[in-house]
């Protein structure tokens, strides 16, 4: 630490200021920045972490107060879906130069996000309603406005869509990952501290796929039936998707090393599209169906081809499971 | 007095609030911590994959990921009717383990410490993780770095990735471990069972030599009369990974015992309409309001739910710590509310033993760590996460995907305690309308000794919670609002 503050005083330079914020997410993002253990104090030294509600004792006010674009970077974690979270978002856009949505539900909505399948009643309904273990005779549900016997308590509402960070303010940089892991995390605190980022709207990952860092070998080979996981007894050391297992590899920006592959586990698909796709869950459908049942499509009929594609038993929570609100799709479409 | 208003629906973005009504003497008249947001994953879990819900699930929790994981992976076991081998159970309690020597330090040091180690009423600049390293110096800061990120390697070795596994699945593991895995681990561990060890040495030295702490613990805004709740062993002792739910009374006696399939018997949740989170009871007591005592049925898990629902700890050094425990705050049950934080590192050092255990089983390095599935159907599984009991519930459809689900997490049992944990410390601390930023710390103690993890019945993260607290006169008018972390 003395080293660097040594570092630090030559260089005459301002130190970095930083701010760390979540909205809809789990704490999986604040735990893969605590993940790059002792570098924590490298970063310490180069930066003031000005907000950080896990781990410094920072005032929402004093935020309110800050300057704008006096945040040098934000990195914002988590989906947006209230309009506390809008409000957060658009405070700390217009308080930092630059923003960075951080982790798979900032950039494309994340598993939260896979509750565009259903819509706000729908929610309420299965949470406070139709449930086992709930006792609730009055059919209570939580209201934005209640009086008590002291007075009145108010909740925030929350909206029938989950939304991803740049559906909601303009984005400088996007970091993929469920959580990022720590080297991407370190790298991208480094071009920071550098001054060496890449043009406003890159993805700070690698121009790779998942596919690209298995340790899987790949043969080339078409299948004729989609297994669950659980199906496969002995898996052979080869392409999970050659096996039959559907794995969102070629369809996934890489930047993970492939951890999942490494413990035996197929690719979901938390890094978000490749570099240059459109639309994840599209290029993983056009990888299967190069694939699947090829030989003797041409004589296949109608239902025979049906049947094919009913083997994948659920689309939208296999191909777009960290990514429906900024696929094609969006969301179920509301009534 | 100034009326500072800032509307706090737009102030408070998921995280905990806080409203404290005062009666026309300025004294408190009642408390709400209110939790302003809901995920829905039991809505968009239907549809699913089932073997996709140990990964869909512990996305509710970043920070406890592997309790979600492996809740859900043994309501597979369950659904699918399938007993793992016995190296499989192994191989996911020595991850759970990881876990927990990770969480355990996680909130010791970074969360709810702090207010110890730094002290309650330091400055909030002050009360962090640096601060405790400022004040414990850079050596042991970085032993506290490297031992929680053991917990985490630990975990990545066995399941893929530490923060969101990938290894559970229906009849066990998808990865095994090899002869180096095992070194490593070993390694870890080891040097993990010191750390316990000398967490609890820092603990003594730091809070129960001190009898300022020793008072604050035991005085009455911090105790609360309840009900405890935690998972035994065949021999009553505390386990994380598997068990009966027992429950004990107020003076630490067995009031019953159950097999998580019988869940939905025995607890029953409250729902209000002013706060998203549920409230658990134990179901043949009924919901009562915010009381403790005998007649009503709150709960309390985690750490101390679990101690005072044990009859002791199954590793020999961790046991020794139990007895003490009871022995220094006068027998059983242990109703303060701040003995948490100890009963925390009591089993920071029974997950590192009981490692020790399971890294030396010959069985650990088995090629057997999976069996095949049955048919699909319904199933239960139960953990106790860091911060308590966790049940999950799952109804499969004949193509394995998921028809329903339901969850009771960890730190909704501890809901209505909590809430009359806020609301009986601000009665204590708050008199004649006097408040400050050191009274709030106070207020935020009580529920900071549970790690309530929010993340699970919402998504913000224990320790430093953004909290707004909003005190309003007998009149119902705010008079001043005071925040935090927001």
């Amino acid at each position: 630490m003395a080293k660097k503050k040594k570092e630090t005083k030559e260089g005459n330079k301002k130190k970095l200021q930083l701010a760390f914020y979540w909205a809809a997410s789990c704490g999986g993002c604040e735990i893969a920045v605590l993940d790059i253990d002792e570098k924590i104090l490298d970063v310490a030294a180069i930066a003031d972490i000005l907000f950080w509600p896990v781990a410094i004792d920072t005032k929402y006010k004093d935020v309110e107060a800050m300057k704008d674009n006096s945040i040098d970077v934000c990195f914002f974690n988590g989906a947006v879906r209230t309009e506390e979270q809008e409000h957060l978002a658009k405070l700390l856009r217009k308080k930092s130069k630059v923003l960075v949505a951080f982790g798979a539900c900032a950039v494309n909505g994340g598993i939260p996000g896979l509750a565009n399948v259903g819509n706000k009643k729908e929610v309420f309904d299965v949470a406070y309603l139709d449930n086992p273990s709930t006792d609730n005779k009055k059919k209570i549900t939580p209201k934005t406005k209640v009086k008590v016997k002291e007075g009145t308590l108010t909740l925030p509402d929350f909206y029938d869509t989950v939304k991803s960070l740049d559906q909601t303010v303009d984005v400088d940089y996007y970091l993929p990952g469920c959580p990022p892991t720590p080297d991407m995390i370190m790298n991208a605190v480094n071009a920071i501290a550098e001054n060496k980022l890449p043009p406003k709207g890159s993805v700070l990952a690698p121009m790779k796929s998942v596919c690209d860092e298995c340790r899987f070998e790949k043969y080339e080979k078409k299948i004729k039936e989609i297994k669950r996981v659980y199906e496969v007894d002995e898996l052979e050391d080869k392409c999970l998707l050659e096996q039959g297992i559907i794995c969102l590899g070629p369809a996934t920006r890489g930047g993970c090393d492939a951890r999942c592959l490494d413990a035996n586990m197929p690719c979901t698909g938390c890094g978000g599209p490749t570099p240059n796709s459109l639309d994840q869950g599209a290029k993983m459908i056009s990888a299967l169906a190069s694939i699947l049942g090829i030989e003797g499509e041409e004589k296949m009929s109608d239902e025979e081809v049906q049947k094919l594609i009913d083997q994948v038993v659920d689309p939208v929570g296999t191909f777009y499971k960290y990514g429906l609100p900024t696929s094609l799709l969006r969301r179920k479409v509301m009534k | 007095m100034k009326t500072v208003t800032i509307d706090p629906i737009t102030r408070l973005e998921g995280h905990g609030k806080i409203s404290i009504f005062l009666d026309n003497k300025g004294d408190v008249a009642n408390a709400y911590l209110q939790i302003p947001e809901l995920r829905g994953f039991e809505r968009f879990s239907q549809g699913r994959r089932a073997e996709d819900m140990p990964q869909i699930t512990s996305r509710i929790c970043g920070v406890c990921p592997v309790a979600h994981h492996f809740a859900a992976t043994k309501a597979l076991d369950d659904a699918f009717n399938v007993d793992p081998p016995s190296a499989a159970k192994k191989l996911r309690e020595l991850m759970y383990c990881g876990y927990f020597i990770y969480d355990h330090i996680l909130h010791f040091y970074y969360l709810g410490g702090p207010d110890f180690v730094v002290g309650p009423d330091a400055p909030p600049a002050k009360r962090n993780v640096l601060g405790v390293i400022e004040k414990a110096g850079l050596d042991i800061g970085k032993e506290v770095i490297k031992h929680r990120a053991y917990g985490q390697k630990i975990t990545a070795i066995l399941g893929g990735k530490a923060t969101h596994p990938v290894c559970g699945m229906p009849g066990g593991v998808s990865k095994g471990l090899d002869k180096d895995e095992v070194k490593d681990i070993e390694k870890m561990i080891k040097s993990c069972v010191d750390f316990a060890k000398f967490s609890l040495k820092l603990f003594d030295d730091i809070v129960l030599q001190n009898k300022d702490y020793v008072n604050m613990i035991l005085s009455d805004p911090y105790q609360l009369k309840t009900y405890n709740m935690g998972l035994v062993d065949k021999n009553n002792k505390v386990n994380f990974y598997d068990g009966k739910i027992r429950v004990t009374d107020q003076k630490g006696k067995k009031y019953k015992k159950f097999d998580v399939k019988d869940y939905y018997k025995n607890i029953a949740e409250h729902v209000e309409e002013w706060t998203y989170i549920k409230f658990p009871y134990l179901k043949d007591l009924g919901w009562k309001g915010f009381k403790d005592g005998k007649d009503s049925g709150i709960y309390r898990v985690g750490p101390l739910g679990r101690l005072n629902a044990a009859d002791g700890m199954a590793t020999k050094e961790a046991d020794k710590e139990y007895k003490k425990f009871y022995e220094t705050l006068g027998g059983k049950a242990v109703n303060s509310t701040l003995a948490f934080h100890w009963a925390r590192l009591i089993e920071l050092l029974y997950a590192t033993e009981r490692a020790t255990e399971l890294i030396k089983d010959k069985e650990i390095t088995s090629k057997k760590i999976r069996n095949p599935v049955g048919k699909p159907g319904e199933g239960y599984g139960v953990v106790e996460a860091a911060r308590g009991t966790l049940i999950h519930h799952y109804k499969l459809d004949k193509n394995g995907l998921i028809d329903k689900a339901n969850l009771i997490v960890a730190t909704t049992n501890n809901a209505g305690a909590i809430n009359m944990s806020i609301r009986d410390a601000a009665k204590g601390v708050i008199k004649k309308g006097n408040v400050d930023n050191a009274t709030l710390n106070m207020v935020e103690m009580a529920f900071r000794a549970y790690d309530p993890c929010f993340a699970c019945a919402t998504h913000t993260l224990p320790g430093g919670l953004p909290l707004e607290v909003k005190i309003f006169d007998h009149n119902k008018k705010h008079v001043k609002t005071l925040t935090q972390n927001l």
